[in-house]
This record gives C-alpha cells, sequence and structure tokens, in this order.
C-alpha cells in the first residue's frame, strides 16, 4: 500500500492543456470577483427591502446617477472614478512589492497643496505647460512626502503602515493651515486658496466636466501595467514580496531600495490624484477635498487584484457606486453612505477569499 | 535483569509511521526510553530524529503507531498534553521570548497551577533555582541579551520547572563551545541520576558514547540499530547512520580532471559575521577550472560565511577575493532562498537571469526556455506554468541547479546540495557538478554530511573555528574527522 | 479661570482618546493592529445615543459597549480565525461602520436628524477637591467615564505585568510561536483582547455623545480611533505612556481653543499635528529603544 502512495503522480504533475489553464486562471481571478459584486449589490437590496426602502426604486436610482446618460457617465462616474484609480494605482504598486501604503489620503494632500501652489505662478504659461508644472510638482511633493514613513523603515524598521497613517492626520492639519494662511484667497475671508489660473485649469471633454485627469488615470495604469508585466524591475518586485531572500540571492537585487522606489513613486502616483482634483474638479484648494478617498482606493485595488487594467473597471465600479449613490438618496431616500458598507464587505470578502490576503493571489506569468 | 529493566519504561512509542505527502518521514518505529537513563538518538540530517521527538512531544500525530508514557497510553493533541504527561522539550533553537526577561520566561514555562504567586516573587526564586540546577541564569535579563550557551540553560531550567520528568533534548550542543557541552552534558547527567529520563537527539558519535545509557540509530526513517552504549563502538553506529559505504555510486573519481587555471582567489580573507565582529581568522584559498573543492565541516565553523562571501551574496570585511564571473550559487534552504514556491517555474528561472539579462523580460521566450530546461534536467512537473510548491524536494533542487548551471557559470558555489534528497536524487545533483567541473568550472561546496564530501570532492578543505585547513591528499575519514573537531 | 479653563478642557479631551487607546494598547499588546478601533469608537457613539435617547444613559453606555465589542469581534474572526491582513481588515471594518451608522442613524432618527438631542451624564462633583484652584474642574468635577478611564490605567498595568493573563497576552503579542510552544491559548487571548478593546473604544464613543456633544453625527469621531493608535506608539505600549499621550493630545487641543480665544496669531494647525508628528519620532525609537510587540501587524 505504501509502495502505491510512492508511485502514484500527483496531480500537479500531469500536463495540463493551455486552454485549461486559462479556464483555470480565469476561474481563479475573475470569478470570485464577479461573485462578490453581485451578492454584495443582491445582500443589500435585500437589506434596503427589510429596512422598508423601495429596493428597485433605490436600485433604478442608483443605476440612473450612474450610468442613466451621457452625462451621468462622465460627468458624475468616470469624474469619480478618477482619483479611485490613480490612488489605487499607487496603492498597487506598493502592495505590489509588499508594501502597505495608507497613506493615500495624505499623499492626495500633499498633490492638491503642491498643484494648488504652484498654479498660482504659472498662470503665464501656455496651458500644457502650466498643467505639467502642477503635475510635476504633485509628483515630487508626494515623493518627499512618503520619503518620511520610507526613511523610518529603512532607517528604524518603522511599519510603513502605521506611520503612512499617521501623516495621514498631519496633511490634513497642513492643508487646514494653508488655506487659512499661506495659500489663502486674497480676500482672506474663505478657508480655501485661491481659484486656480485658466491656465492650470485641466481641460475638459466638450459639454461634460470630465477632465483631462482620467486620460492621465488611463495613461498611468498603462504604464503600470506594462512594468508590472515586461519588466525585470516589475517582476521581481512581486518576487520580492513573498520571499524577498530569494530576489537578494539569486537575482542580485537589493530588495530594500526596490521597495523604497516602489513606496516612494506610489507617494508621487497618490499624489497626482490630488492635483487632477484641484485641477480638474474643484479648482482650488480646500480642506475636506477628498472624502475618504485614499481608503476607498484601498478597495478599489484590492477588488481588481492589484492589476493595473481591472484597476480602471473597479475604478469606474466604485466611481459609479458613489456617484449613483448621490441619485439613490436623493431619489429613494437611501442614505448615500451605504456605498461604504459595500466597500467594507467587498475588501474583507476579498481577504477572506485569498486566505492569506494579496499573497496567494492567482497569477501566471505574462497573464 | 535490574529493577529498572522491570519498571515501565517512561517513554515508549511503538510503530510510529508518519507520512509528509508521499514521503514515509518515519516507518515502523518504536523507540523506548528506560526510567533514570539517557538514551542517544542519532541520525543524519533528514533521517527522521526531529519528526520522531516532534510526535512524541505533541507537535505533529502519527499516523499510525502508539505512545506510552509510563506504562500509560496516552494521545498528545498538542504539547500542552504532552508536558502535562512530564515530558519536555528542548528545541534546537531557542524557543524563549527575546522581548521578555529570564524570570517572565521561566514563570511563562510554568504551569498556572504553580505560577499561583506573582511575578514580582518569582525572580528571586528562579535565581536559586536556576543555581540549584547548576545553570545559573539572571533572572532580570532580556533574553535578547544573552548569550547562546544562556538561552539554551533557560530552556533547561524552562523544561524542568514545567515539571518534566522526561527531557527531549535536540541538538543541545550542536551551537556551544566544547567547554559549554561538557557543562551541559554534566547538568543532564545530574538531571538523569536523580531519576528523570533524557533522550538526546546528536549527530555526534562521541558525545552519544560518552553520555548515553543506550543508543537508538535512525536512518531514512527506519531504526537501523538499537543497544546499550556500552554495549557499541562509533564504527558501528556510523555504519547504522550512513549505511554502508559505496551504495551511493559516483560518476567521476577524484584527480581524474585536469585542474586547469584558478578561478577563486582569496588573499588575507576576513569574513563578515552575521552577528558580531569579524571573524579574526583570516583565509588563503585557491580553486582551479575543472576542480571539485569539498569543505567539510561541524557546523557553525564559518562554512557558509565563506561560502556565501565568495558567491558575491556577502561583501567580505577584508582581504582580496578574486572570482571569476559568472558565479552561481545554490543556497542550502531551496524554499526560502532558492526557490519562490509560490511563483510558477518560468517565474522562477527567470529570477536566475543574470544582472545583465536586459530590463525588459520576454516571457513567452522564458516560458520554452523553462521547458526545455525541466526537459533536459529531468525535472518532473506538470509544466512551466507549474508553481514550484507543486514539486517535490528533489526536483527542485534539479530546477535550482538547471536554472544556475543554465547560465554557464565559471564559479559554482553550493551548500549542502543534496540535502532532504532521496539518493537518486542526490547522486543526480552531484553527476550535474561533476559535469560542470569537466567542463571547465570551478566547484566549491560544503555539505554538513561529511561522506558527501569525501565521496564527491577531487580535494578536501576543512574548516574549523573560521579557519580552513587542508585535508593531506588521500586522508580517510578518522583523519578528517578529526581535523574537523580538532582532535589531531 | 483660563488656567483652570484650559486644564478642565484637556481633560475632557484627553478622556475618550485615553479609553480608545487603552483599548487599543490591549490589542497591540496581544500582536493585533486594530485601525478598526476608530469604527468601533464611532459604532459605540450611535449606539450611546439610540440608547440613551429610548432607554437613558446607562442603556447608553451598555450599548456602545456591545457596539464596540461587536465590531472588534468582527475584526478578531476576519483576522485571528481566518488570517486576514490587519490593516486592510481594520481599514474595511472602519469604512463599514461609517456606512452603518450613516445608515442607521438616518434609519433611526430620520432623514434630516439634525437637532437630535440626547440625554447627557452629569459631571460628578468630589466633594472638597473639586474645589480645589486649577486642578479641581479639572479633575474632580468630570462625568463618571473619566474617573473610570483614570482608574483603568493602573488597572490595565496590573493586569499585563502583574497577572498571569497578561504574561501570557503580551508573549502572545511578542513571540506567538513561542508563547503557543509554552502552551498558551493564543487565539484566545488575541480575540479577548481585541474584545475588550472594542469595549473600551465603544466607550470612548459613548463619552463623546452622552459626556460632550450631546448629539450624534455622522463621521463624528473624525479619526479619534486612529489618533488612539498613535497616541499607543506615542507611550510605548505602556498604560502610563498611553495617559501621558492622551493628556499631550488633550493639552495641543485645549491650548488651540485657547488661542483662539485670545486671538492669538499662532497656527493652531502645529499643536494638531504635534502629538502625530510626536508619534512619528517616538516609532523611530529617537526617545529611547522601545519595541513595538514582535507580532504586531502579523495575521
Amino acid at each position: 500500500m505504501a509502495k502505491k502512495v510512492l508511485t502514484r503522480i500527483p496531480k500537479e504533475e500531469r500536463e495540463e492543456s493551455a486552454f485549461r489553464r486559462r479556464l483555470r486562471v480565469a476561474r481563479h481571478t475573475l470569478l470570485p470577483v464577479v461573485l462578490i459584486v453581485v451578492t454584495t449589490l443582491l445582500v443589500l437590496g435585500a437589506a434596503l427591502s427589510l429596512a422598508g426602502y423601495d429596493a428597485g426604486l433605490a436600485g433604478a436610482a442608483l443605476w440612473r446617477g450612474a450610468f442613466g446618460s451621457w452625462d451621468a457617465i462622465t460627468s458624475a462616474t468616470l469624474v469619480r472614478a478618477t482619483p479611485l484609480i490613480i490612488l489605487a494605482l499607487g496603492f498597487a504598486l506598493a502592495l505590489r512589492g509588499g508594501a502597505l501604503n495608507i497613506g493615500g489620503e495624505g499623499q492626495f494632500y500633499a498633490g492638491a497643496i503642491a498643484a494648488a501652489a504652484v498654479a498660482a505662478h504659472v498662470a503665464s504659461l501656455p496651458a500644457p505647460m502650466a498643467i505639467g508644472a502642477t503635475w510635476v510638482a504633485a509628483f515630487a511633493a508626494g515623493v518627499i512626502w512618503v520619503s518620511v514613513p520610507v526613511l523610518l523603515k529603512l532607517r528604524f524598521g518603522v511599519l510603513e503602515a502605521i506611520s503612512t497613517l499617521l501623516m495621514n492626520f498631519v496633511a490634513e492639519a497642513l492643508v487646514s493651515w494653508m488655506v487659512q494662511g499661506p495659500l489663502q484667497e486674497p480676500t482672506h475671508i474663505y478657508p480655501q486658496s485661491a481659484t486656480l489660473p485658466a491656465s492650470a485649469v485641466l481641460p475638459v471633454l466638450p459639454g461634460t466636466r470630465l477632465h483631462l485627469g482620467f486620460g492621465l488615470a488611463l495613461v498611468l495604469a498603462g504604464v503600470l501595467w506594462f512594468v508590472f508585466n515586461k519588466t525585470r524591475w516589475g517582476f521581481q518586485l512581486r518576487a520580492a514580496s513573498y520571499e524577498p531572500r530569494v530576489v537578494e540571492i539569486i537575482s542580485r537585487r537589493n530588495v530594500g531600495a526596490m521597495l523604497a522606489i516602489a513606496l516612494l513613486v506610489s507617494g508621487g502616483i497618490s499624489a497626482l490624484a490630488g492635483a487632477t482634483e484641484v485641477g480638474g474638479v474643484s479648482r482650488a484648494l480646500y480642506q475636506n477635498l477628498s472624502p475618504g478617498y485614499g481608503f476607498t482606493a484601498i478597495a478599489v485595488a484590492l477588488l481588481a487584484r492589484l492589476r493595473p487594467g481591472a484597476i480602471i473597471l473597479s475604478g469606474v465600479f466604485f466611481g459609479a457606486l458613489e456617484a449613483g449613490s448621490a441619485a439613490m438618496q436623493r431619489d429613494a431616500g437611501v442614505p448615500a453612505v451605504i456605498v461604504y458598507v459595500v466597500e467594507a464587505v467587498v475588501i474583507i470578502t476579498l481577504l477572506l477569499i485569498e486566505a492569506r490576503g494579496w499573497r496567494r493571489r492567482e497569477a501566471l506569468a505574462g497573464a | 535483569m535490574t529493577a529498572h529493566d522491570a519498571a515501565a519504561p517512561a517513554l515508549e512509542l511503538r510503530d510510529i509511521t508518519k507520512w509528509f505527502g508521499s514521503l514515509a518521514a518515519l516507518r515502523d518505529v518504536t523507540f523506548t526510553v528506560r526510567p533514570g537513563t539517557l538514551h542517544a538518538l542519532l541520525g543524519e540530517n533528514g533521517a527522521g530524529k526531529s519528526t520522531l521527538m516532534h510526535i512524541a512531544y505533541g507537535m505533529l500525530r502519527p499516523e499510525l503507531g502508539s505512545i506510552r508514557v509510563d506504562g500509560h497510553t496516552v494521545k498528545f493533541r498538542s504539547p500542552r498534553d504532552a508536558r502535562a504527561a512530564g515530558i519536555g522539550m528542548v528545541h534546537q533553537h531557542p524557543t524563549s521570548i527575546a522581548a521578555m526577561t529570564v524570570a517572565e520566561n521561566v514563570e511563562l514555562a510554568m504551569g498556572r497551577q504553580q505560577a499561583a504567586r506573582r511575578l514580582g516573587g518569582s525572580v528571586e526564586w528562579v535565581r536559586e533555582l536556576s543555581e540549584e540546577l547548576g545553570l545559573p541564569l539572571d533572572p532580570l535579563a532580556r533574553v535578547e541579551s544573552l548569550p547562546i550557551s544562556m538561552k539554551q540553560r533557560l530552556e533547561i531550567v524552562k523544561a524542568i520547572v514545567g515539571g518534566a520528568r522526561l527531557l527531549l533534548l535536540d541538538e543541545p550542543t550542536a551551537v556551544l563551545a566544547p567547554s559549554e557541552a561538557a557543562e551541559l552534558m554534566s547538568v543532564v547527567r545530574d538531571y538523569v541520576a536523580q531519576g528523570n529520563s533524557a533522550v538526546l537527539i546528536t549527530h555526534k558519535l562521541a558525545e552519544a558514547l560518552a553520555n548515553a545509557e543506550e543508543v537508538t540509530v535512525l536512518r531514512r526513517g527506519i531504526v537501523t540499530h538499537r543497544s546499550r552504549a556500552d554495549a557499541t563502538n562509533a564504527e558501528e553506529l556510523a555504519d547504522a547512520m550512513i549505511g554502508a559505504a559505496g551504495n551511493l555510486g559516483r560518476s567521476g573519481g577524484p584527480g581524474q580532471r585536469e585542474p586547469g587555471e584558478p578561478l577563486i582567489v582569496a588573499r588575507d580573507l576576513v569574513l563578515r559575521r552575521a552577528a558580531g565582529p569579524p571573524s579574526r581568522r583570516v583565509i588563503a584559498l585557491s580553486v582551479r577550472a575543472g576542480e571539485i573543492v569539498g569543505i567539510a565541516a561541524v557546523e557553525g565553523n564559518g562554512q557558509r560565511e565563506l561560502l556565501r562571501t565568495i558567491a558575491g551574496v556577502v561583501p567580505p570585511w577584508s582581504g582580496t577575493l578574486d572570482v571569476r564571473h559568472p558565479v552561481a550559487f545554490i543556497p542550502e534552504d531551496r524554499t526560502t532562498e532558492g526557490l519562490v514556491s509560490e511563483l510558477t517555474l518560468t517565474e522562477n528561472v527567470v529570477l536566475g537571469d543574470a544582472p545583465g539579462a536586459g530590463w525588459r523580460v520576454d516571457w513567452s521566450a522564458a516560458e520554452r526556455r523553462t521547458a526545455e530546461l525541466l526537459r533536459v534536467y529531468q525535472v518532473r512537473a506538470r509544466g512551466p506554468g507549474a508553481r514550484a510548491r507543486s514539486l517535490s524536494g528533489g526536483n527542485q533542487q534539479r530546477l535550482v541547479l538547471a536554472r544556475a548551471l543554465s547560465q554557464e557559470p565559471r564559479v559554482i558555489i553550493a551548500e549542502n546540495p543534496a540535502r532532504g534528497l532521496d539518493v537518486a536524487a542526490a547522486a543526480a545533483v552531484h553527476r550535474r557538478l561533476a559535469e560542470a567541473a569537466e567542463a571547465g568550472s570551478a566547484v566549491l561546496f560544503h555539505s554538513t554530511d561529511l561522506d558527501e564530501v569525501l565521496e564527491r570532492s577531487d580535494r578536501v578543505l576543512v574548516m574549523r573555528q573560521g579557519q580552513v585547513l587542508p585535508a593531506p591528499p588521500g586522508a580517510d575519514r578518522e583523519e578528517v574527522g578529526r581535523l574537523m573537531l580538532g582532535a589531531e | 479661570m483660563l488656567i483652570a479653563g484650559f486644564l478642565a478642557a484637556t481633560v475632557r479631551v484627553a478622556t475618550p482618546l485615553l479609553l480608545a487607546a487603552l483599548g487599543e494598547l490591549l490589542a497591540e499588546r496581544g500582536g493585533s493592529i486594530n485601525l478598526g478601533i476608530e469604527g468601533s469608537m464611532l459604532a459605540g457613539a450611535l449606539a450611546a445615543a439610540m440608547g440613551a435617547a429610548w432607554y437613558g444613559t446607562t442603556a447608553g453606555m451598555v450599548f456602545a459597549v456591545l457596539a464596540g465589542a461587536a465590531l472588534a469581534a468582527v475584526f478578531a474572526l476576519i483576522t485571528v480565525k481566518w488570517g486576514a491582513d490587519q490593516i486592510i481588515a481594520g481599514t474595511a471594518i472602519t469604512l463599514g461602520s461609517i456606512g452603518l451608522t450613516g445608515a442607521v442613524y438616518r434609519l433611526a432618527f430620520g432623514a434630516g436628524g439634525a437637532g437630535l438631542s440626547i440625554p447627557t451624564v452629569a459631571a460628578i462633583e468630589v466633594p472638597v477637591l473639586s474645589r480645589l484652584p486649577f486642578i479641581g474642574p479639572a479633575l474632580f468635577a468630570q462625568p463618571l467615564a473619566t474617573y473610570v478611564a483614570l482608574a483603568l490605567v493602573p488597572a490595565m498595568w496590573w493586569f499585563l505585568f502583574r497577572t498571569r493573563a497578561g504574561l501570557e497576552l503580551r508573549a502572545t503579542g511578542e513571540d506567538r510561536r513561542a508563547a503557543r510552544a509554552a502552551g498558551v491559548n493564543t487565539v484566545m487571548h488575541r480575540t479577548l483582547s481585541l474584545i475588550a478593546g472594542g469595549m473600551l473604544a465603544g466607550l470612548a464613543g459613548a463619552t463623546l455623545v452622552l459626556a460632550q456633544l450631546g448629539t450624534f453625527a455622522e463621521k463624528m469621531t473624525a479619526g479619534r480611533g486612529f489618533v488612539a493608535v498613535a497616541l499607543v506608539v506615542l507611550g510605548r505600549w505602556h498604560p502610563v505612556g498611553a495617559l501621558l499621550a492622551a493628556l499631550l493630545f488633550g493639552a495641543a487641543t485645549a491650548l488651540q481653543y485657547l488661542f483662539q480665544a485670545m486671538a492669538l496669531d499662532v497656527p493652531y494647525q502645529l499643536f494638531i499635528v504635534l502629538p502625530y508628528l510626536l508619534a512619528l519620532i517616538g516609532l523611530a525609537g529617537v526617545l529611547g529603544r522601545v519595541k513595538a510587540p514582535g507580532e504586531l501587524g502579523k495575521s
């Protein structure tokens, strides 16, 4: 009997056709995501019915607010999706290497401050240069902002999750001071910055409020897709999140430096979300500019399983939820904050499906 | 028959069988410890010693077999059950909590009933107790600040305080200096003399013969020898541990290749150590093309630091080191340093690409390359897309080798390349290394298995306390062994 | 008068923070970093408002403790039993709590919900002592919750450093494997410390509503739970440290009120930021080497 056990060929060693493999990957990656989204929405509908709301009405309002018209899609859903996608890309870049950047919110504000501050000085430049200047400034501000946690991590081994979180509060206080101090509008009455000069305002799709920031989000997603899937660095970064010593010993890379770069760029990308929000939506720096984008972005990135292409889709999904929930509150009286419950359920379910978090996700080379 | 023989055994493991996947770690093993004796459990790495003791301590559950303690059949679901039955374990790597004090660790090891006293009061008590046991300790010291021998002491004090009447000692002397080891053994002897019993896991024959009443030898999960210590000798035990000589088979005997130009040259080399000051020893060494040089050393004598320095994983402290590139390094621990078990075989192969391989990865080419490696090196796997964790240990090591050798390295550095492999897989690994040497590479390797070193090397170097000593040409096992242990 | 007011404000601000920080401290000593404590606090605040509005302030307190514990239990289930990442799980719990409390609040008190007035607990004046100059009103004319929070500091010290259970909890937080090897039921310790921590966070939320504001508002905790996490770090995982950190934060906030009242031209944000900066510096070990519990953040 013992002999039998020894000679039988384990299932793992049997040949598998390319088609079956693709099917398996699809089953492992796509199916749970779709299931989660559908069940969450169904459960939510049931809960709303139980609570005495008209779930049908609420659902219809949600749909109308998110996708019901060209205007809803562009001016509401995609505009809401833009900062979520950019922040989720930043979060995903760090987590690809195993680092948790919970500081998206703070980096968003760092970028928003930098963009507003620089915009005031580039009014005379042609629009492409003025916008470019605000973006470069925002990216740099994000890098600088996250360099504190990076230094603390490298030098003192401080958990980046805690330090980036703490930096969020510092950023919020900084914004609060900026809009009442150095960057306050000329009349010194309102706690906000001066309105951006026309040259620094992002162009919009004619007839909508959809601004250039969405284009930036798509480009960033494309760049990260390339980095993750086609470059050695991107691949080694992911490998390091599993077994850093293999990357150090076998690939001869300095994993600490790789992780630092990933976190720094992650901060820079997250800050771009602040710049596009200021340049494309608010057109001035305010307190509470972000309704928690940095945290919603975590759900966006996890639902997309850190894949840049999928982040666009899941960003649009959450953007639609947030856009639609406003309509839902208006038309069906359902509190818009219920969206956060959906986000929470999505995050938790994904964490549980993946047993040990993101570490066991099914991903094949080049897939 | 003495009274002792008549008494119920302190521990009796009967017909134990344990499977790890499709590998039988233990087969029908029976192991008996009489009360008031020290019983040595001998075997090579991977022979099943630790597995057997983990079963006795409730950390693992056997598929078949029974456990009796003092004549009563027991079923251990956890170490807690084993402790309750009076069994204590001293692990190879200390299990105390580094950030806490000695007293806190001792108190933690006490049963809840004994621990009724409050922590403040246990400080003096721990001091007195440890002195009484001949193992004096500072109760207020943080464990992380203690030297390794003190940590070992703490482990024993903890086990005794926990009410252990039978101590399982897992290679306790492996990390100790000779004088510390002797001290420790005398403490264990005293403990046994008080009517307790102990099991000493070791691969040091002399230690077993000098201290134990009885000896059991395990090889590949089977008991190959069992007798009183005074009724056997080192040769007999060595045979039981390693098996009859010459059944491993070899591809090319030592000295058949003509050595070429030196590919590794070290002069005045001082090694960096993981912790503490650099090694004080200065190393000079040279390995030529076509040579296989084996390093024989007892664990912890600097061989790991030397190999990793030459491989370029760790920079040297000082001195000159000239190593011809490309260098392939085969680390000891396949699963944490060689392969990423969650990644596919293709991805693992790509991890081994030379630094100059370009910043982009061509995945379809890499997959073809991997498929080719799997075929040539006879790695049994579902395909390049299989995960590394789905491979058996032997196939994982084949992949590690395939990846390293596919870079056509001039220099190959290997730590325990055949560790944990069955005979056929081990032979295959060494055949590959010999082929590489024949093709003009310089091979430098270490194995904890002395016979493997002697068998597979053209030339043997011995490392002792950070010093590299050449073994005289044609030296036999005993000579090299004495050199390793400093008993020449 | 100004100083007495300042001291009283310090203690008032510090009370809910101290409660939440002590709760987080307990969880972190067991190796769990629970960012869901913000959610527990918020849930506690709403539960207190509902309980107090319907059955009185005592019921409010009890509801709050139960609500805080319930969310912490979910966190424990996800991270301890199923091994999910603590940071992400905690963030999710807090997000979910924001949504849930917002929805339930609107459901319970109508769409507007504004103008909701809840009975508050009265301050308990300690005879004689409360008439002491300066410190009297600050220390001896406070609601019950403040006395509870202050009493919990030595109690928690005693528990952590003088009891077997405390020793086992610390061992769990430092080195789970070693603790298990010593026969400690680490799953139980992690779960219970999380739930107890959630109870304290719920109580902290109740304090905000019942002893201070007298009303509930969406997202009213405004990151105080995260502040508590920072205070634990700043207080170096010690109850007395947490007390000092909470008082420091309270003083910084009170100073901000004071400066605003006196119309001084000092950016008050500086005071808000101070505790976070100190926490970051504390993390770096600049104020002396104190390490976080070894298992912190590991599921």
